[in-house]
């Protein structure tokens, strides 16, 4: 078992110079530390210059997702071990502009977030003495997958058509969506038909498949888009043949 | 800029790495996707030859016989093994990638990956199987 490690990390510092440069590292193995270790390592005693982002460093809140050897991962999730004997290459997530270092931009995710509306809408709201929405095991199982998504962005670093063209909304976003649109409290589908199967929506995607073997909560973005493939074409027949509405439109 | 999109803003001191054309040659699941978009390129060539035959067929028995000889040419069938592997590729890409987009639920049971492409394959061999029936006989 080897004592050291080498981590080459992408540094970039406007203000210094506009080419990023790769910075070398000499960090000690621990079996049991993981990437974020590693870097927490190199701020606290090596190079407190080293920016990054992180927070619950255990997978849930998908703050500090990077490129290491290529690969979009959780870096709070990533073992040093799983790169012996090194140097293990770490470079902020791709596809998104970098800010500094490690940190990326990523407010182009958040508007086409918002744009799919993430949240349950309803035609009517429920009045309060109705009581609660009964949903049963059944029903949350349509759209439990989807809402496992933790927003890492791991997906987008991944995703080609996300590289290539810049108004793909993506497959968190979609998938987002997808766990709203399953789940039978909600009522807006229709709403969230502009943003996904229009400009930059669904169409886009390839089937590349990558979003899925990264997603570090098995949420499966890539499967949530071909379903609504499947249905937003269903609709849109319906719409063709049966133009005074379907029976899903109807139902309160 | 059309409403529905949104670019993200200029920023002269964010770094930004523009894709290369070639960016699919580094990673072999990245190669494997670029080949099985184009064996779309194998299917229409089996298209265009198909209307081809049909048009030799309306058009006599002498040009039908020309069509065949044609096929019979090398460099025809070589063209033609090329276009049936990318094809055969190109099905089993399909059915393999079916259960992404067909989820099925019976009551509280969802129906298994496996069988929703299995079905695929199965339906496949029975139209094959039907299509060389009526051909050969």
């Amino acid at each position: 078992m080897p004592t050291n490690i080498t981590l080459e990390i992408f540094r970039y510092r406007p203000e210094d110079e506009l080419e990023p440069v790769f910075q070398s590292y000499e960090v000690p193995f621990r079996k049991d530390w993981v990437i974020l270790d590693a870097l927490n390592y190199i701020k606290d005693n090596l190079d407190g210059s080293l920016s990054y982002r992180w927070s619950c460093r255990m997978g849930v809140c998908g703050s500090c997702g990077m490129m290491v050897n290529g690969t979009p991962v959780l870096t709070c999730a990533t073992f040093l071990e799983k790169y012996l004997p090194g140097p293990i290459r770490v470079e902020p997530l791709k596809n998104f502009p970098v800010v500094r270092d490690l940190v990326i931009e990523m407010s182009d995710f958040m508007h086409k977030l918002k744009r799919v509306k993430p949240w349950i809408i309803r035609e009517e709201e429920k009045p309060l003495s109705e009581g609660e929405y009964l949903q049963t095991p059944t029903a949350l199982a349509d759209y439990k997958q989807y809402s496992m998504c933790i927003n890492c962005m791991l997906c987008y670093a991944a995703c080609p058509i996300y590289g290539l063209e810049p108004t793909f909304t993506g497959p968190a976003a979609i998938a987002l969506a997808q766990r709203y649109n399953f789940d039978n409290r909600d009522q807006g589908k229709k709403q969230r038909m502009e943003a996904l199967s229009q400009d930059g929506g669904i169409w886009e995607c390839t089937l590349v498949g990558e979003c899925s073997v990264v997603c570090p909560k098995d949420v499966d973005p890539a499967g949530a888009i071909q379903r609504y493939k499947v249905a937003s074409t269903t609709e849109w027949w319906k719409s063709l043949l049966m133009p005074w509405g379907s029976s899903e439109e109807r139902r309160a | 800029m059309t409403q529905n999109s949104h670019y993200t803003k200029h920023h002269p001191k964010w770094h930004r790495v523009r894709i290369p054309i070639f960016w699919w040659v580094h990673k072999w699941v990245h190669l494997k996707f670029i080949l099985r978009e184009l064996t779309s390129v194998a299917v229409a060539f089996y298209a265009v030859v198909l209307l081809f035959q049909v048009r030799a067929l309306a058009q006599g028995p002498e040009a039908y016989a020309n069509f065949l000889a044609w096929l019979k040419m090398p460099v025809a069938v070589f063209v033609h093994a090329i276009a049936f592997l990318f094809v055969i590729f190109h099905s089993v890409t399909w059915f393999n990638l079916s259960p992404k987009a067909l989820v099925v639920r019976i009551g509280k049971r969802r129906i298994p990956d496996a069988v929703i492409a299995a079905s695929n394959y199965v339906a496949w061999v029975i139209f094959s199987a039907a299509m060389a029936w009526i051909i050969l006989n």
